[in-house]
């Protein structure tokens, strides 16, 4: 593959950051992933941005029950009270 | 940051879901004892606590109706696929042995009862188009940035932004085609792991990263128009 010849590029960094992230790029592929790093501060930055998106993105809430839901689920879990006992 | 900071800071969210899947009651991360965060539920569950019933299903109905959405097109087949799963978990709690976490098991209940409601859909993932998530113009000829990122990310520390960030987040999530926008709640509001994602939505691990990079992506994307920062 390209990759095992010649240095990385930006615009093929940015498509490798979530596989890097994902710790699934080959070894020898994440080497050359982190010595792009190493020498470019605009890719530097990309990791970083990626990584704030995704905090982020983890302090959305999940939906939280509709008041019909919990009423719906409470008279669920009742009549399989009622059944057990 | 050195690298390997660098490194750190990024893998400790996979890690834990590393963890999380496993497979045990506890689990061991470099040295610490990890418990299952639904086990105490479950011991009020089958003491008969009500209360800790709704709680649990407080903490995994926006997942699970996600994750059911996803196999019916109906939301109102989506929300019967669901309850339906709670009976499961109700029927089998005293079964339950703790060899996985309560969540993977709440999974695969829910995925058998989406298959034996036989409504399930075409489950193939169109992947869309292979387009490249940064436009070709941002780069030069050689493929190195010409319209570089502009630096942002310390600012998202201040609390203010970061809260109108979320709300610019949830808007573009709400964006996504519906398969990107599956994956990266599932991973990264959920926080499941890639291995929980693919079973539940029954797509390839090679699907489950390219909808999550593309999602991720046009996420940053959202934050970079935010803060003003293409260069």
């Amino acid at each position: 593959m390209f990759w095992n010849r010649r240095e990385l590029v930006c615009q093929e960094v940015v498509e490798l950051v979530t596989e890097y992230l994902e710790n699934r790029l080959p070894r020898a592929q994440r080497r050359r992933f982190e010595a792009h790093l190493a020498d470019c501060e605009h890719c530097t930055e990309y990791l970083a941005q990626m990584r704030v998106t995704i905090r982020l993105t983890g302090r959305l809430r999940s939906e939280d029950l509709t008041p019909q839901m919990r009423e719906d689920l409470t008279a669920l879990y009742r009549r399989w009270r009622e059944q057990e006992d | 940051m050195s690298l390997h900071n660098h490194l750190l800071s990024g893998l400790l969210p996979a890690a834990l879901n590393a963890i999380y899947v496993a497979g045990a009651v506890r689990w061991r991360a470099g040295g610490h004892e990890l418990v299952d965060p639904d086990d105490e539920l479950l011991q009020a569950l089958r003491r008969g606590e009500e209360a800790a019933f709704l709680t649990l299903v407080g903490r995994h109905q926006g997942m699970l109706l996600r994750i059911a959405r996803s196999f019916v097109s109906s939301p109102a087949i989506a929300e019967e696929v669901v309850q339906d799963t709670w009976l499961g978990v109700l029927r089998g709690i005293d079964g339950f042995a703790g060899r996985s976490t309560f969540r993977t098991w709440l999974l695969r209940i829910l995925v058998n009862r989406a298959r034996t409601t036989g409504v399930i859909e075409d489950r193939s993932v169109a992947i869309g188009d292979a387009a490249p998530v940064i436009d070709a113009s941002r780069f030069d000829a050689s493929g190195a940035w010409a319209s570089p990122p502009q630096h942002w990310v310390e600012d998202v520390d201040d609390r203010l932004l970061a809260e109108s960030l979320a709300e610019r987040i949830d808007t573009a999530l709400a964006e996504l085609p519906v398969r990107q926008r599956e994956v990266v709640m599932l991973r990264d509001v959920d926080g499941l792991s890639s291995q929980e994602v693919c079973d539940a939505l029954g797509i390839s691990e090679g699907n489950q990263r390219v909808l999550l990079h593309r999602g991720r992506s046009r996420l940053r994307e959202a934050l970079e128009m935010e803060l003003g920062g293409v260069g």
